[in-house]
């Protein structure tokens, strides 16, 4: 019995009853992928691969973890300390924590200087910038658990923010604790959000993720669509089948990310005090704030805009308003960049000389945001936060005066 | 008879519609447990009792912390020499005569903010994220520069108040610091958590 993926045996039974044939060759045989990828097209399975790291050690740890204000702390000592290989699965989970980000937030990047979210990418680059919401949100949950006094000072500022929108702002707060100051309910609350509900909704909004790429086919260094130019066969001339060659190519990728993770959960677990923070070796402590307080390092570009902006007319709300607003307004982007042109390899000097001032400003708020303030630092990081938002402002004006280079029909070789 | 192929279309869109808002309520309805449960629990509530504190060790210049509703309550006895200099600030400072009246009682509503003149009783939570600010009562060190008369800094946000709570100005922190609810049981007993009992 011959079924329509010419399948027989085993498989074909299988294949008369589940698209498993089709769903291979859709998604990995007979994906086309342009095949001039370089080396920034590595980030987006090593977050895939950073993801399987954190739910199967995160499931390790919840074996051993107890999420109560009065057995928290001890119970991460008691992994750290007593569980066999405890401390590893712990190290690959925070160190996972921060190794999540930088892939991330590298992928994000090319995804900017190579126009990966404009037209027909858009719905691409939402489904990103929710599951990068997820993961801060997951991230922040996650780093209540050990109940440190990072831990506690921390949820206690964030959670603070959502009192600072008037009228509902303090009883909201109240209801996301769940008391009138962080505590036990908080601690419990965030474990269940942070093992249960926030992984769900990140797996599913990965497949949407994948999935709408495949449906459009992947962008490339060049910023041409393969799909233009394609050959007698009907498969595109520029495209290569995703497996055998990416496959093979991206575990290159794997093998030299895990050398770099390796050493970080070997020798410096705790990254001078970016991955892990030194307060947090305290127990929580509700009547003594630690004298520095800053968020761990992928939060302080956002935290170092938040405490740029001053409060006037009696709230703080704007500072939380500017935060926020630097996260939403990636999602306009692909409407805010009205250039024609996708590739930073084909756009004229002004794109180039924004994105290089637009990165700067960012990785100096990142560095701004774990520092103590002085008015110095805040002059600096309010000149920042304004690059930040001015990139975003100029990009729909930007097709007017610059002057972008012809695009190539076909992909180029390096 | 095609009356049997026939479709009502009305009245098929009626009943859509009509099934979609009935179940629409009922998803409202379910929602609500789900919701309310995140609020305080009875045990929570139950919680937040009054507290007394002993102030009768308390030296001039020196603060004590005493916990309350899980947050930490500062009790401090000020010199002549800060409370003379409380006034002299007013410029610097955005509600130098505690105007809004959510910081505090009425009856903390002077120049000192507290009932007593000498004894501060203030959450000890910085108004901008909720904090605990550091007691700074050294006059014109290194860090906080020539200006400053003793107070409190708050390290998270660098918001600065005086040695009443009030706020200065241009600083994250919007409002003065709060002044619970407290009464004297004596010269030297604090009950904090409720009215005085003439109040």
């Amino acid at each position: 019995m011959a079924n329509t993926q010419g399948t027989t045996g085993l498989l074909g039974w299988i294949d008369e009853r589940f698209p498993l044939t089709k769903m291979m060759r859709e998604h990995l045989t007979e994906y086309y992928a342009p095949k001039n990828f370089n080396f920034w097209y590595f980030f987006g399975s090593l977050a895939l691969l950073v993801l399987v790291n954190q739910i199967l050690t995160g499931i390790w740890l919840t074996m051993s973890y107890k999420p109560s204000a009065a057995d928290a702390f001890g119970s991460v000592e008691y992994i750290m300390r007593d569980v066999d290989w405890g401390w590893l699965i712990r190290y690959m989970h925070s160190t996972g924590a921060s190794a999540f980000f930088i892939v991330v937030y590298l992928h994000m990047f090319r995804a900017l200087i190579y126009g990966s979210y404009k037209k027909p990418r858009e719905l691409i680059w939402i489904f990103g910038v929710v599951i990068f919401l997820c993961l801060m949100a997951e991230a922040f949950m996650g780093y209540l658990l050990p109940w440190g006094q990072m831990s506690y000072w921390g949820a206690q500022v964030i959670i603070n923010l959502f009192s600072a929108i008037p009228g509902i702002g303090p009883d909201l707060s109240v209801w996301i604790r769940g008391d009138y100051v962080v505590s036990d309910a908080t601690l419990n609350r965030f474990f269940s959000l942070h093992v249960i509900a926030v992984p769900l909704v990140l797996v599913g909004l990965v497949v949407a993720h994948i999935i709408a790429l495949h449906e459009v086919g992947s962008n490339n260094p060049d910023g041409v669509e393969i799909k233009k130019v394609k050959g007698p066969d009907g498969k595109p001339l520029d495209g290569i089948p995703f497996h055998p060659y990416y496959t093979v190519k991206d575990l290159v990728g794997v093998v030299v990310f895990l050398i770099f993770f390796s050493v970080v959960i070997f020798f410096m677990p705790e990254m001078g005090g970016y991955f892990l923070e030194h307060p947090n070796f305290d127990p929580a402590d509700p009547m003594k704030t630690p004298a520095h307080i800053a968020p761990v390092w992928y939060f302080t570009p956002f935290y170092a805009m938040l405490r740029a902006v001053p409060s006037f007319a009696g709230t703080q709300i704007w500072g939380v308003i500017v935060m926020f607003a630097a996260i939403l307004v990636l999602f306009f982007l692909p409407w805010l960049d009205r250039s024609p042109v996708k590739s930073i390899r084909y756009r004229g000097f002004l794109f180039k000389a924004g994105m290089v001032l637009f990165v700067v400003s960012f990785l100096i708020l990142g560095y701004l945001g774990a520092l103590p303030p002085d008015p110095l630092r805040t002059a600096l990081a309010q000149t920042c936060t304004f690059i930040y938002f001015a990139f975003f402002a100029a990009l729909p004006f930007l097709p007017m005066i610059e002057k972008t280079k012809p695009v190539p029909e076909r992909v180029t070789e390096q | 008879m095609s009356t049997v192929d026939a479709v009502d279309l009305g009245r098929r869109r009626f009943l859509t519609a009509t099934a979609t808002v009935v179940g629409g309520v009922g998803v409202a309805f379910v929602a609500v447990p789900f919701l309310k449960s995140w609020s305080p629990s009875e045990r929570a509530q139950a919680a937040g009792a009054p507290v007394e504190a002993d102030i009768s060790k308390l030296e001039e210049g020196a603060m004590m912390t005493v916990e309350w509703r899980g947050k930490p309550v500062w009790l401090l006895k000020r010199t002549k020499k800060m409370l003379e200099d409380l006034s002299t600030l007013n410029g610097e400072l955005s509600d130098p005569n505690s105007e809004v009246a959510s910081q505090q009682p009425p009856y903390a509503q002077n120049a000192y903010r507290s009932i007593n003149r000498e004894t501060l009783v203030l959450v000890g939570i910085c108004t901008h994220l909720g904090c605990a600010p550091t007691f700074r009562p050294d006059v014109a060190p290194a860090d906080l520069g020539p200006q400053w008369k003793g107070g409190f800094f708050c390290p998270c946000h660098g918001s600065r108040f005086d040695l009443a709570g009030r706020v200065y100005k241009n600083v994250p922190a919007p409002t003065n610091m709060v002044v619970p609810s407290y009464r004297y049981l004596s010269e030297s007993r604090v009950l904090i958590g409720v009215d005085p009992e003439t109040a």
